[in-house]
């Protein structure tokens, strides 16, 4: 067995009109028994950039504390916040740096960048587990059920999808893709970062 | 300092003496004075630093000195004080950028690089066994989050950003020229008039294009940006900060 799919769990993230959705279901395993059903693995960056780290759950912890460290750093040294850009490369140079003895994560990071003129940018990220970049358009996808999140993201996502609308996708994208693996599953978190507020929701999913 | 020759604790490390001073930082700051002068002027549209560059004999090939030096697309540095010590600290600074750039995918901003050249600096006034760095340098640069901003570094490692600046031999007339010249609308076409100006306050001997160094910052427009600022022929992000070529200070001379 794969030390990538020990833990189970996924992460999905979208973008809409002027707004980015990430969500990641709930299911903590070793192997096929599960163990928790509220294991949490987005983690909020900035007021406006989530990350979510799907993966081996020891590190998990470690990279959820490694980037607070960080962007707390980057922070204070820099007195900016970190823009959504800057932060993937900061999440891939990370990765890379442990190349040979990399951390069992492929990150997928979603936030909403300013752009020079003052308008907003959505902005979504994911890289594999040594820190390759893939900045996508539409949609990222990441773990145990990532094959099957992208066929049915395939299938429903559209351009310039409302934040409402967005979740709806985003949700029965995460839900029925789930369903079909075995190591993802057993509820969901759903946030959707708009300009002005980001709205977080908990599913309830199958529980077998 | 009691005695010219800077009495017990000029030598070998950088110590206090009993007055609470660092004589070699001050011995340091001497030798910037008598540098050539340098200088830098903050305008609305961009920033420029200027310097002279003399040689000591005709026979000196000066197209090869260079003493405007471009660390990274967005900053520039010049100096006055001992050349091969600026050289060092070029070469850091451009590591460092090049650091910067492998984290983040972007320089940094003039802020940060000038901490981390004013640490090294500060580094060799605490260190064994080495003397402080024998220049101070004017920092130009241009970010996303300050936009276009002047520091001087000196030989102790402080920093400050200026709007208008200068270092080396004439540095107390330029800074008074300065003050009498400087206004906070002033565009980058006149604010290198003005910094030729102050460099010809102090200049000993001709100023031609090959005794004038200017690099020079613009600032990009909101539309650039959008657009990435890409240039014509090489299809890379136009840089912020240039070095003035020799007909083009030859230009403002004759203006």
């Amino acid at each position: 067995m794969s030390i990538m799919s020990h833990n189970g769990g996924s992460v999905i993230a979208m973008v809409g009109k002027d707004c980015v959705a990430i969500a990641s279901d709930l299911r903590l395993g070793n192997e096929a028994m599960g163990i928790s059903s509220n294991f949490q693995r987005i983690f909020p960056v900035s007021d406006r950039i989530y990350l979510g780290l799907p993966g081996l759950a020891t590190d998990v912890a470690t990279l959820r504390e490694k980037f607070r460290f960080r962007v707390n750093m980057y922070t204070i040294k820099e007195e900016r916040e970190i823009k959504p850009e800057t932060f993937a490369h900061l999440v891939s140079s990370t990765l890379y740096e442990h190349r040979f003895g990399p951390y069992f994560i492929e990150p997928v990071m979603a936030g909403i960048s300013k752009t020079p003129t003052g308008g907003v940018k959505p902005f979504i990220a994911a890289t594999d587990l040594i820190g390759c970049l893939n900045f996508a358009k539409d949609f990222v996808v990441a773990g145990t059920a990532s094959d099957k999140l992208y066929g049915v993201a395939e299938g429903l996502w559209e351009p310039d999808l409302e934040p409402e609308d967005l979740f709806e996708t985003i949700s029965q994208t995460l839900l029925n893709a789930v369903d079909r693996d075995a190591f993802s599953g057993w509820g969901a978190l759903v946030h959707v970062i708009t300009k002005d507020k980001v709205i977080t929701r908990t599913l309830k999913g199958r529980m077998d | 300092m009691a005695s010219a020759d800077g009495g017990a604790y000029s030598y070998s490390l950088t110590v206090f003496s009993p007055s609470g001073k660092l004589v070699q930082i001050e011995h340091a700051l001497a030798a910037v004075a008598q540098g050539t002068t340098s200088l830098g002027i903050k305008a609305t549209n961009g920033i420029v630093i200027a310097t002279e560059k003399k040689s000591s004999s005709i026979l000196i090939d000066d197209s090869v000195i260079e003493k405007v030096a471009i660390i990274c697309p967005n900053i520039g540095i010049v100096y006055s004080g001992m050349g091969p010590d600026f050289r060092i600290l070029v070469t850091k600074a451009r590591k460092s950028a090049q650091a910067y750039w492998k984290i983040y995918g972007e320089y940094p901003p003039t802020r940060v690089l000038t901490q981390e050249i004013a640490g090294v600096m500060q580094q060799a006034t605490q260190s064994g066994g080495v003397r402080p760095y024998g220049v101070s340098l004017l920092v130009a640069g241009w970010d996303n989050h300050r936009g276009p901003t002047l520091y001087q570094v000196d030989p102790s490692g402080s920093f400050w950003a200026w709007k208008a600046s200068a270092i080396g031999k004439n540095m107390i007339n330029a800074k008074t020229f300065l003050e009498k010249r400087y206004n906070d609308d002033i565009s980058l076409e006149d604010a290198i008039h003005t910094a030729l100006l102050t460099l010809k306050e102090g200049f000993e001997g001709q100023m031609t294009e090959k005794t004038i160094e200017i690099g020079v910052v613009t600032v990009p427009t909101p539309e650039e940006l959008e657009q990435g600022n890409i240039g014509g022929e090489t299809g890379r992000p136009k840089p912020a900060f240039r070095k003035l070529s020799e007909e083009e200070v030859r230009d403002y001379l004759a203006l």
